[in-house]
């Protein structure tokens, strides 16, 4: 069973397209600074030092604060408190919308009717004022109201989408000859139709991430949320707070953007490399705009082989003349050809 | 009509839901509301303790809470959001007249010139699958998936701060001009908001791009593109009249899903930008716990993204003949 | 009579970094002017992939790797030499496609474009290739449809809004409207009810007489074609097998592949018999092993089989191979007609001893067969 497993991986690794793998190796290097960052920061986040709003050096590689904190600390513990939330976020919103999205597709009837009206009405309503208001009215701006304001926002997009898929998995003719041989409910909704959306979890699952990223951060960069803790939007708050762009300290400024940039991006690329795993058209129409060297539009009529290989295109016959086989041609020496 | 009206009584549904969330937060919510304004402003006169706690709950409220939530509803319906607290006694309506038009012209005009790029960026790329357009999304990817308000202030520093070469924040500059329609005013508006603009459309072009991109590119796989091809039309009909009339569908349903997060996005960039917009607005409210004011705000953004939504259909029914068929059955 | 479409050795790939899938292997296919040609195959045997191919409208990772497909028609050749589509450039094929070659595709619901009214589909056609102003190009739309049965007032109709039947006619109303020399129908009768096929086929001949193009008929419907085709290609994995005039091959099958298929539907008259379909499925075409693709589903199948070069032979030994419409070919030389026809009747004799001797078991199965 177990070589299995690690097998499935190993197949999906190769199957992702290249931009898919650059956005697995960037999460993973901010993973990485999440768990061991704070354990190797060189100072406490909060710590204030005599070398205020210092530029980067060898003892500060991302410079100091206003008041002298070291700005690489907060950066490092900064990727761990955000990605903790994002993450916890994650997983509450995906159950809730798996929760949602399944049974509302598989027990049809008022039941659907109704989680239908529900996630639809929280899809239209606006998320970030009804955030703001939330945490408005909330004296305790504490992490944990944070968390569970943005989990009962942010689980209708993928309950909607997980609810389309289970309907049109539900149609199948699999899932009636499963019924028809008596086959438990909740095994028929753990067994054959959630394996059939692992993809679209999977995907929604990044999406709820990005979201909690930039929400979270949103609300921390506006003061909202608790502005003593060092998440990447606060340390964004306090720099713009004190004026860091506009004193000079862009090092202040730019990391922790970047931080967040990095990772989104990281996660969009993610889910892309998802959406065509999942998707068989779009995988399907992936690099096959390549054909014997030369790029191929959808309008273009379909190639012929032989004209094809009678003028090489533009850079296949600049990276040709490079080639042995190409400098072979050319000496009367020899080579096959 | 009646796949309209069903979206309408959806949309009715939506704000009642609106609604009665703010009537129900400030009272649901761990604390006293009614306390921390108390606090805040100790000056308030009694009589407009009583009308404030009557609309967010609190130690004076007074009858049922089914009285207070009809009372509330009848407030509601004559656009009465009560008096603001931080500039005691202007009414609240009259604040967000101010702000509202700004608001309206920045956001409006900037999101839909994205929305128009970023699809017509998208039908290219989506055509030319691979070709140099379709290899700058990443880049693109990136723009997005930073903070909006950190391209923003990077872009303010820039082009403000460094060189000086656009206002860096405000609507318009006070101690130059005056809200009016004259030439020295629009001209100073029309200045402050290049930068504004521009940040909204730079950081969401990618999304529209990307997403009518994957709608084109499954598009042109459909027979009735390579039946266009077999008929021997032009290229340019082929990839217009036949693929993206028909990718454009599905890319202004996503439009208006997306509306919300659209708002939301435009909300931090008044704040960055400290432009006189409802946005910058409803921060203030929660910075000053002037929940008048705050809960008005978000009625005001939840109804417009509503309408907003009902226009965008409308958009695709006009546009799609099964949907007017729908429209008819 | 030269053909007006003429194959040669055609060969379709599609590329794949897992290795090339050989949809089409150096097929050969000849049309005349006016002839109904009917191309029969199972799905997947590359009949469609043929057509589109010869056409270039296969979308990457198609590639062509071998052939040419040379094309005769006066306005194009002016009655030199025939062009071939292959060596065309994009503009080149411009000019040929719908006006010379015009196809009518399998789906009418997939194929119209959903936005666009039928009038304006049609006049696209037409537009694009005839230079006449719009109200003339509207009059020509008009007497397309009332050709094909459809009243006027469903011009401005979407394509949703008409029954499966009368898009079908659409579609054909749209192929005819640059006056094509060439008209290739992808199973247009397949997601039809059955007496809508009849009317349809009935169309098609009606309008063929009238006009005089040529047809490509492919379907996976061989007893449609033996009414309706003057000659028959079978096509098997990607490659010919048997083609010849449409009654010789009924009569005469050459190639046990035909021989399957014949034996797979009923016809309403003659006396009843029993159906077999063929055992098994066909290959998958990454690779290409050499010799017959058949050889797995064969009863006639001997070592030799593996090395025949799957060239087409005429048939030898065959009473009608001598006919004058059109050559008897084969590609298969281990079997002769004959040879087909006695080990058909010797089998259908020993399902009748059978029969005979266990009438319940007997019946039984045929329920389940047929």
């Amino acid at each position: 069973m177990k070589s299995g497993f690690f097998a499935g991986i190993a197949n999906i690794w190769r199957n992702l397209p290249g931009k898919a793998k650059v956005g697995v190796w960037l999460f993973g290097f901010f993973v990485l600074a999440a768990v061991i960052g704070p354990e190797v920061a060189p100072y406490a986040p909060g710590a204030q030092t005599p070398l205020t709003q210092a530029a980067p050096s060898a003892q500060h590689w991302f410079g100091t604060t206003q008041t002298g904190q070291d700005v690489l600390s907060q950066v490092l513990t900064g990727i761990r408190l955000t990605l903790e939330l994002a993450l916890l976020v994650g997983v509450i919103v995906t159950v809730i919308s798996v929760l949602v999205g399944v049974s509302s597709a598989y027990l049809g009837g008022v039941w659907d009717d109704v989680l239908s009206l529900i996630t639809n009405v929280f899809l239209v309503i606006p998320a970030l004022p009804l955030l703001i208001v939330l945490l408005g009215y909330l004296s305790d701006q504490g992490q944990t109201s944070t968390i569970v304001v943005l989990s009962l926002l942010g689980w209708p997009w993928g309950a909607r989408v997980i609810r389309a898929q289970t309907l049109t998995i539900r149609g199948r003719d699999f899932i009636a000859a499963s019924r028809e041989t008596g086959e438990k409910t909740w095994r028929i909704i753990g067994f054959e139709v959630i394996p059939n959306e692992v993809s679209l979890i999977a995907a929604s699952f990044v999406n709820t991430v990005l979201y909690a990223i930039g929400a979270s951060v949103a609300l921390a960069f506006v003061g909202l949320t608790n502005v003593t803790t060092w998440s990447l939007g606060t340390i964004l708050y306090w720099a713009q707070n004190d004026s860091a762009l506009q004193g000079g300290a862009w090092w202040w400024f730019v990391p922790a953007g970047l931080a967040v940039a990095l990772i989104g991006t990281s996660l969009v690329l993610l889910n892309s490399g998802i959406d065509e795993l999942g998707s068989p058209r779009l995988r399907a129409t992936r690099g096959t705009a390549r054909v014997a060297g030369h790029r191929i539009w959808p309008t273009d009529p379909t190639p012929v082989l032989a004209q094809l290989e009678a003028e090489p295109g533009r850079l296949g016959s600049f990276l040709h003349s490079f080639s042995r086989a190409s400098v072979l041609q050319e000496t009367s020496a020899g080579g096959n050809r | 009509m009646s796949y309209l009206i069903r979206r309408l009584a959806f949309y009715l549904v939506a704000a009642w839901v609106a609604i009665t969330l703010n009537f129900f937060i400030p009272r649901a919510v761990p604390g006293n509301p009614a306390e921390i304004i108390l606090s805040k402003y100790p000056d308030l006169t009694p009589s407009a303790y009583k009308a404030l706690s009557q609309m967010i709950g609190g130690a004076l409220q007074k009858g049922s809470l089914w009285s207070q939530y009809l009372h509330y509803w009848d407030n509601v319906f004559h656009f009465n959001f009560g008096t603001d607290l931080n500039q005691f006694p202007t009414p609240v309506s009259q604040i967000l007249d101010q702000a509202i038009p700004w608001t309206l012209i920045l956001v409006g005009t900037a999101t839909v010139i994205a929305f128009a790029l970023g699809t017509g960026l998208g039908i290219l790329a989506g055509w030319r699958q691979g070709g140099a357009l379709d290899r700058s999304l990443p880049v693109l990817m990136f723009f997005q998936a930073a903070p909006y308000f950190y391209v923003a202030l990077l872009l303010v520093d820039f082009f403000a701060i460094q060189h000086h070469w656009l206002p860096a924040a405000q609507g318009f500059n006070g101690e130059v001009t005056s809200p009016g329609w004259t030439w020295s005013f629009i001209s100073d508006a029309l200045e402050h908001s290049i930068l504004p603009a521009f940040t909204i459309v730079l950081t969401s072009v990618a999304g529209w791009m990307l997403q009518m991109r994957n709608v084109m590119i499954t598009t042109i796989s459909e027979d009735y593109v390579i039946a266009a091809q077999a008929k021997g039309l032009s290229n340019r009909r082929v990839v217009f009249t036949y693929a993206a009339r028909n990718a454009l569908l599905p890319q202004l349903q996503g439009f208006g899903l997306a509306l919300g997060f659209v708002v939301s996005g435009a909300l931090i960039m008044e704040i960055v930008f400290s432009y006189p917009g409802i946005g910058y607005l409803l921060l203030e409210s929660v910075t000053n716990k002037d929940f008048p004011l705050m809960q008005a705000i978000f009625l005001v953004i939840t109804f417009a993204v509503l309408v907003a939504n009902l226009v965008v259909d409308l958009i695709i029914v006009f546009f799609d003949p099964r949907a007017r068929a729908r429209e008819a059955a | 009579m030269s053909p007006i479409l003429e194959i040669s050795d055609l060969s379709v790939a599609y590329r794949a970094d897992g290795g090339d899938v050989h949809a089409v292997e150096h097929v050969s296919l000849t049309l005349n002017p006016g002839e109904v040609v009917g191309l029969c195959g199972e799905s997947g045997s590359g009949k469609s992939t043929l057509a589109y191919g010869a056409m270039r409208l296969l979308r990457p990772p198609a590639l062509i790797t071998s052939g040419s497909v040379r094309y005769s028609g006066r306005r194009i050749t002016s009655g030199g030499d025939p062009v071939d589509i292959l060596t065309m450039s994009h503009r080149e094929l411009h000019k040929i496609r719908w006006r010379e070659t015009a196809i009518v595709f399998q789906s009418a619901m997939n194929a119209l474009n959903p936005v666009l009214r039928i009038e304006d589909q049609i006049l696209d056609g037409i537009r694009a290739h005839l230079k006449m102003p719009r109200h003339e190009a509207k009059e020509k739309a008009a007497s397309l449809i009332d050709l094909v049965g459809i009243p006027r007032d469903r011009l401005r109709a979407y394509p949703h809004e008409l029954s499966g039947g009368m898009r079908q006619r659409v579609m054909i109303a749209m192929a005819l409207a640059a006056d094509p020399e060439v008209v290739i129908m992808d199973e247009p009768t397949t997601a039809l009810d059955v007496v809508v096929q009849r009317d349809i086929l009935s169309q098609i001949v009606e309008l063929k007489e009238r006009l005089g193009f040529a047809v490509l008929f492919i379907t996976h419907d061989l007893s449609l074609l033996l009414e309706l085709a003057d000659r028959i290609a079978v096509m098997y994995a990607g490659r010919l097998m048997e083609t010849g005039a449409a009654q010789v091959l009924m009569r005469d099958p050459a190639h046990p592949y035909t021989e399957g298929l014949l034996n797979s539907f009923p016809s309403l008259r003659g006396p009843r018999r029993d159906l077999n379909g063929i055992p098994g499925v066909p290959p998958d075409l990454r690779d290409t092993k050499p010799g017959c693709p058949f050889i797995p589903r064969c009863g006639f199948a001997t070592d030799a089989c593996s090395s025949v070069d799957m060239s087409l032979e005429p048939v030898t030994g065959s009473v009608t191979a001598r006919t004058a419409d059109g050559r008897h070919l084969t590609a298969c030389p281990i079997v002769s007609p004959e040879e087909l026809r006695e080990a058909t009747e010797k089998a259908r004799q020993a399902r009748q001893v059978s029969k005979e001797a266990s009438p319940e078991k007997a019946a039984s199965q045929e329920g389940v067969r047929s």
